[in-house]
């Protein structure tokens, strides 16, 4: 009983002090003065173009990367062949890569002197920061679906297959559906990174006010230009996006359990 | 399968909602420069003087050379604005914070190297070192040795991640050369953010007593609100900041005239209205700046080639040997 | 039977042949390509401009700490973060609605920007701030979703038979957690752990500002890395990020193989 207790109150304490009081801080901060003022901050043209670029980013990035993810989960789960361990670490690896580090490859490669030239604009626009963003959310969907394809076994792909059903759509039919939860909570985890990524982004955006700001790139702006409250409000704003796609997910996930 | 597709609809809903939203008040960042116009200049600068353009870009518009010039804007640290024109990043005109952010365009072949031949020797503002303390002066700080009074706690950017950085460092040499510097960097400074406006943002957030930073920064912060003092040490380094036109601007007459704008006297009035100490000596006298008694330029001091090499190279300079001394000293 | 058998394998292997080759396809143009880059990049001087870089007492500094405070970092998580997923999958004594907020706010370190978190974290622990248990509480924060998302799902699958057996015949809770629960918690802590490792190897933002950032004592190898490209040493700068990735990766593949041969 009393380690029942111990053990809660310790887990209450480590996500309070960690988690809860500066969230907390954060929106007590955004919203200290008011709803209106709020409101002010997130509607300035710049805020709703950031805005909209965070979102379409992540339409880019999170769509692409759930194919790779679904992709490679098969060809981990259900190939065989040598090299699993090393390629999962290279899947890791994303995470470890510091934000600098990917503004620079990115510039090694499609910079001025860089190895590829492509006919458009890659870097400090549009595209440039859009490979950042998928960089940076590439593993989730591949980890949340690794294991639920483990336990969902193939039988019921090989029972269709003897019924004679073809690979693609056994795949549409049988697969894709016994994965959707955990492709969904990979997704949703994916967007919430996606929209949150600040130093990869910040490296190739070229920081073009009001075309090339992510929300992220706005929060640092404004903190800068001594408006703090404006950089709470859109740090709120990205909260807000981020617990709506919490929302989502633990709804998904009560599935999955 | 219907699951992600209701997952996606919230998102299309936001961000339609956000196309089709009302626009509100203006006074964000960025919003300043008018997209209307036939030829779009493109603006790099670094992060403090974007006070400056959200005026001086709306005023240039006025005039007859500037009727129909929009403007994309970007701010940014000035190392990492340098580096991002040298990286593609398209410009037609760049303003950095130091000299050797200017000259990394020019080796890149961005920037002529006659950038510098004119009259204002190619810098458009001026700036001097002040020591920024808490409204009211609660420690009593009047000059550089106020820093190392027992218990003083200083707050200045790491100049080998913050090359504006290099600027304090250089003011409190002129002051008391190399051991001075040591004495500030091993005892008094706890943190060196990795830049200027982190600094300033660490010091405003509550950390230490003194914070080193520019006079237009500090100016800057008070216009904005911010409850801070500031005092101009007597030594000084005089900052000045690099303005040019980039070789490949598709519009390089119409960029140069932005430049003269900025430096004519209109222009100038602007930076001095923030902060910033005119080049143009007759608008700095009407803006009453005071003057350091010991005021030394970089030219004074050998020139950023030599600074640089000397003080800041990362393996041998002696500040950096200062910074691996503050670290051992204290490390473990 | 025998007849179906090669039509099942040959449905499985194409998917799975086919999701190898896309799979390959996106990881060497999104990962692989760029990272090569920076690999290249690093040799622009040689093999010994490379060690210079490398071996220089900053650098080493800033690559122990970063490490040291990673591995501390993850296994931090690795403990509190089963812990966090026992509690709120298996403690029954707090109310439903409160465990959901717990349970929903557990992922918001991936979505705040990280220099909010900084700033916040700095607001809120000053006196902690500039040492180098700023630089692991920062990491904590950022890391705090890995291990418990990785631990929930498994505990929620966990089949209770066992653990009534060991109870019934005597065992005590503890020896029923050491012996029979942790076993097969094992592998997704540890796979939960290796992410928490990488990210805070890989963190940037949050830490510069609560950290001090001071060279040798309190500087991150990200923040060093970025010192190096202010200083136009873009060699350099790949030379540690290579080595750091490098680290990384013989980490990754070492606490895989722990959970595997536990599994």
């Amino acid at each position: 009983m009393l380690s029942r207790w111990g053990l809660r109150g310790a887990v209450l304490v480590y996500l309070g002090a960690l988690l809860l009081v500066p969230t907390g801080l954060v929106f007590y901060r955004t919203f200290e003065h008011g709803l209106g003022a709020f409101w002010d901050s997130v509607t300035t043209p710049a805020a709703q173009h950031a805005f909209q670029l965070t979102l379409e980013l992540a339409a880019i990035a999170v769509p692409l990367n759930t194919i790779f993810g679904i992709a490679m989960a098969l060809a981990l789960v259900r190939g065989r062949w040598r090299g699993k361990a090393l390629v999962e670490a290279i899947i890791d690896l994303p995470f470890a890569v510091s934000p600098v580090i990917i503004g620079l490859s990115l510039l090694l490669v499609f910079g001025r002197e860089g190895w590829i030239h492509l006919p458009f604009q890659v870097m400090f626009a549009l595209p440039g920061m859009a490979l950042a963003t998928i960089f940076v959310s590439l593993p989730f969907v591949v980890r949340e679906v690794v294991p639920v394809l483990r336990e969902v076994g193939d039988e019921q792909e090989q029972a269709a297959a003897t019924l004679g059903a073809t690979g693609w759509q056994t795949f549409r039919r049988i697969t894709l559906p016994s994965l959707r939860w955990g492709v969904a909570y990979g997704v949703v985890l994916s967007v919430a990174r996606a929209i949150g990524e600040f130093g990869a982004v910040s490296v190739v955006s070229g920081h073009i006010a009001g075309k090339t700001d992510t929300l992220t790139l706005l929060v640092q702006e404004r903190f800068e230009n001594f408006d703090v409250r404006g950089a709470y409000a859109a740090s709120a704003l990205l909260a807000a996006i981020a617990l709506a796609t919490l929302f989502t997910m633990t709804l998904t996930r009560r599935r999955t359990a | 399968m219907n699951r992600r597709i209701l997952l996606l609809l919230p998102l299309a809903a936001a961000a339609v909602i956000a196309a089709g939203c009302g626009g509100a008040s203006d006074a964000s960042t960025g919003d300043g420069g008018a997209s209307n116009g036939s030829t779009k200049l493109s603006l790099v600068a670094y992060s403090t003087p974007q006070v400056v353009y959200d005026d001086a870009i709306p005023a240039f518009q006025k005039t007859a050379a500037g009727k129909d010039i929009g403007f994309d804007q970007s701010y940014g640290a000035s190392g990492d604005q340098s580096r991002a024109v040298a990286g593609g990043l398209g410009a037609d005109v760049v303003e950095f914070s130091l000299e050797p952010d200017m000259k990394r365009l020019v080796d890149a072949g961005l920037v002529a190297p006659s950038w510098n031949q004119n009259a204002h020797k190619g810098f458009v503002s001026d700036s001097v070192i002040a020591l920024v303390v808490r409204k009211g002066n609660p420690k009593g700080i009047h000059d550089w040795n106020d820093l190392l009074k027992p218990g003083i706690e200083v707050i200045t950017p790491n100049p080998f991640t913050s090359g504006s950085a290099k600027w304090n460092l250089l003011g409190a040499f002129v002051h008391g050369g190399l051991p001075f510097v040591k004495a500030l960097l091993t005892q008094h400074v706890k943190v060196q953010p990795k830049s200027g406006r982190e600094a300033t943002q660490a010091f405003i957030s509550g950390q230490g007593d003194v914070l080193i930073s520019y006079e237009n920064e500090a100016i800057t912060a008070q216009q904005k609100g911010e409850k801070v003092d500031y005092v101009i040490p007597p030594d000084n380094i005089l900052i000045q900041n690099p303005i040019a036109v980039t070789k490949d601007s598709k519009h390089p007459q119409q960029a140069q005239a932005f430049v003269n704008y900025l430096w004519s006297a209109a222009g100038q009035k602007l930076f001095g209205k923030h902060g910033y100490r005119p080049v143009d000596p007759a608008v700095a006298k009407q803006f009453h700046f005071p003057t350091p008694s010991n005021l030394k330029t970089i030219d004074d001091l050998g020139g950023w080639d030599k600074i640089d090499t000397q003080f800041f190279d990362p393996d041998k300079g002696s500040i950096a040997q200062i910074e691996k001394d503050a670290g051992v000293s204290t490390a473990k | 039977m025998l007849a179906s058998r090669p039509l099942s394998r040959r449905a499985a292997g194409n998917g799975a042949g086919l999701g190898l080759g896309l799979g390959t396809l996106w990881l060497s143009l999104i990962v692989l390509l760029p990272l090569a880059a920076v690999v290249a990049k690093s040799t622009d001087g040689g093999w010994s401009a490379f060690w210079h870089a490398v071996s220089s007492r900053q650098a080493v500094d800033a690559l122990e700490l970063t490490l040291g405070a990673s591995l501390l970092v993850a296994a931090i998580s690795a403990v509190m973060g089963t812990a966090t997923a026992w509690v709120l999958v298996r403690d029954e004594g707090i109310p439903g609605p409160v465990r959901s907020v717990f349970n929903a706010v557990i992922d918001l370190p991936f979505a705040l920007p990280t220099i909010v978190a900084g700033i916040t974290l700095l607001a809120l622990y000053k006196d902690v701030a500039f040492t180098r248990t700023a630089i692991v509480l920062a990491l904590l924060f950022v890391t705090l979703p890995f291990v418990v998302r990785a631990v929930q799902p498994v505990l929620l699958e966990l089949d209770r038979e066992m653990e009534e057996a060991a109870a019934s015949l005597g065992a005590s809770a503890l020896t029923t957690f050491r012996r029979i629960i942790l076993p097969n918690l094992l592998p997704a802590i540890v796979s939960g752990a290796a992410l928490a490792f990488a990210r805070a190897v890989g963190e940037f933002g949050s830490v510069v500002l609560f950290s001090g950032n001071i060279p040798f004592k309190s500087q991150v190898a990200s923040v060093f890395i970025f010192s190096q490209v202010e200083s136009d040493n873009t060699a350099g700068a790949a030379s540690v990020s290579v080595v750091l990735l490098a680290i990384s990766v013989v980490v990754l593949l070492g606490i895989r193989r722990v959970g595997r041969s536990h599994a």
